[in-house]
């Protein structure tokens, strides 16, 4: 599930997405992001979403959402049928991280992730303070989070290389939603990606 | 829905007339027939805020409400029309209509063939579900509704919307499609099969001619109703209602009613052959098995949708093995593979493909919440 107040990431999306684009949001929650993105940018709009309260939510929003599990891939789902495919913050929670990423890029011309960088400074301090991480980005207790991967953005980067992915864009923002362009894995909380097929 | 739970309260049918000869998909003619509706709500000005609602298999025109003179025959879908209920009848002018080939007030087998002034029995011209869907456009003319905001329906119902948004796509805003196929597979047809079997081999059938010899094939028909009815339910379901209960209590050693599933089948089987048209029945499994629209475009279902002009809304059935949320599931994909607006929800419902009529708050709640949106 997306939280889906004060969302710096959702900016950066809309950023790189153009009137008429087909854009799948996988995780959509209520459909906030793709509102914002109809309403500001003339896309058209499908959210994956698993939870019922979640459905109606979208629904209500009247945004078209797509009941499913991301665990399961995106069976189904036609070879190229969108023109980005955005998993907004649920890329650390899902358990087949190459098989999610593969089968974005198979129904997306593009992939936009974002995620909560587990390198962030105040994540290695708390690290090093003896406790796992609470922050902005990373807000939930140990016992009781969502999260089943940790990683940070090099860890991501070299994810990519290694399947052949390519990196279009990167935009990394602080814990205020700030964009950071200096150590961005020391000092970048949350990062947001533009990836492609590589040719 | 929550509150009053007041339906739409006293309802009539009415009859449409058509003279206009209908040519059918089968190749026959019907020169002329009657349709039996009812509705519900008020028709705007606009002739904007028409939702039809498809009948499955054995239902018919009577959707919601009751009878000034049968107060306990409630319509088969009643818990979602009223005011405040997901069909807003507040809102919205819902049509309910009996299809042609139905045994229901609909001219179809039990009625007379004008040609011989007896009733059509196995004369009557095999019907598709696009047949009905042309029947019904008719009756939207006679209406005066051009388009309807939604055609909504369960099971063989859903096909009919699906059909509709394909063929008539000028004339169809929304789509609701529940516990639906786009086409049977071949244990959907095999069930079929073996329930027409059951009636085609009773001794009361006689070629479908019965209504001559003052008869019914009344074993055959609740044979066929008793099959169906298994397929109707999840398994869990039947185990957690009827589990290996006895009616006694212990075994009996015979062939008389021992379980209590066994009971429930039976009495099910009896109350349908009580009312039911054969001939009906065998029509519209017959049209169940026929109905597969991608036909059209050598079974590729994403170019047969993408005449559709509709919004789609699909709904499935977690314990649904009639018809389960992969089958749905095709109709969501092809709509995406071409973009078009559509959304999906799998209700978790434990009554097998019967979950379509259950009042399930959740359930109910995407498709009031759909059409809420619909703007008239």
């Amino acid at each position: 599930m997306t939280n889906t107040l004060g969302r710096p990431d959702f900016a950066v999306i809309a950023g790189w997405v153009e009137p008429g684009h087909r854009v799948l949001d996988l995780g959509c929650g209520d459909g906030s992001l793709l509102k914002l993105l109809i309403e500001q940018k003339g896309v058209r709009g499908w959210g994956v979403e698993i939870d019922d309260a979640n459905i109606l939510a979208a629904i209500r929003n009247g945004i078209n959402v797509i009941q499913g599990n991301l665990e399961h891939g995106l069976t189904g789902f036609a070879d190229q049928a969108f023109d980005h495919v955005v998993l907004s913050r649920t890329l650390q929670t899902v358990r087949h991280t190459q098989g999610i990423l593969g089968e974005m890029l198979r129904v997306g011309r593009e992939a936009v992730v974002s995620f909560p960088n587990f390198a962030y400074w105040k994540n290695r301090q708390a690290v090093l303070n003896g406790r796992m991480p609470v922050s902005e980005d990373l807000p939930y207790e140990w016992y009781d989070s969502p999260n089943v991967r940790f990683f940070t953005l090099l860890d991501f980067e070299a994810l990519c290389a290694e399947m052949g992915i390519v990196i279009r864009e990167r935009q990394v923002l602080d814990e205020r939603g700030r964009i950071v362009t200096e150590e961005p894995n020391f000092l970048g909380s949350l990062a947001v990606y533009r990836v492609t097929r590589g040719r | 829905m929550a509150g009053q739970n007041q339906g739409v309260g006293q309802v009539e049918a009415q009859r449409a007339h058509f003279a206009t000869p209908l040519a059918l998909r089968s190749g026959g003619v019907i020169p002329e027939y009657d349709l039996v509706y009812e509705t519900y709500g008020q028709l705007n000005a606009a002739k904007s805020n028409a939702i039809l609602v498809c009948h499955a298999l054995s239902g018919h025109h009577h959707v919601a409400g009751h009878y000034a003179d049968q107060p306990d025959n409630v319509g088969w879908w009643d818990n979602i029309v009223g005011p405040g209920r997901p069909l807003d009848t507040d809102r919205f002018f819902i049509v309910g209509v009996n299809n042609l080939g139905g045994c229901h007030g609909s001219t179809g087998p039990s009625s007379i063939n004008p040609a011989t002034g007896k009733p059509w029995g196995a004369d009557f011209p095999m019907v598709a579900v696009i047949d009905w869907v042309k029947a019904q456009a008719r009756l939207a003319d006679q209406l005066g509704i051009d388009a309807w905001a939604a055609v909504m329906g369960g099971s063989l119902g859903g096909m009919q919307a699906l059909r509709w948004s394909i063929t008539f796509p000028e004339r169809v805003r929304h789509a609701i499609i529940v516990a639906a196929a786009p086409k049977l597979s071949a244990q959907n047809i095999a069930f079929n099969d073996v329930a027409r079997q059951a009636i085609l081999t009773d001794p009361d059938f006689h070629g479908g001619h019965y209504y001559e010899h003052n008869t019914r094939p009344v074993r055959g028909l609740r044979l066929a109703r008793m099959l169906g009815h298994i397929t109707y339910l999840s398994d869990d379901q039947m185990g957690e209602k009827f589990g290996r209960e006895l009616r006694n209590g212990a075994f009996s050693f015979g062939f008389d009613v021992e379980f209590e599933i066994e009971s429930y089948l039976r009495y099910q089987g009896d109350k349908f052959a009580g009312y039911f048209d054969a001939n009906t029945y065998l029509l519209m499994t017959k049209a169940l098995d026929y109905f597969d629209p991608a036909r059209e475009d050598n079974g590729d279902l994403t170019a047969t949708l993408a005449r559709s002009r509709a919004g789609f809304l699909v709904i499935s059935f977690s314990t649904d093995w009639r018809f389960t949320p992969a089958r749905s599931k095709e109709i969501v994909h092809a709509l995406l593979a071409r973009g078009r607006d559509v959304s999906y929800a799998e209700i978790d419902l434990n009554f097998g493909h019967d979950s379509f009529l259950m009042a399930d708050p959740h359930y109910h709640a995407v498709v009031g919440s759909y059409l809420a949106r619909i703007t008239l």
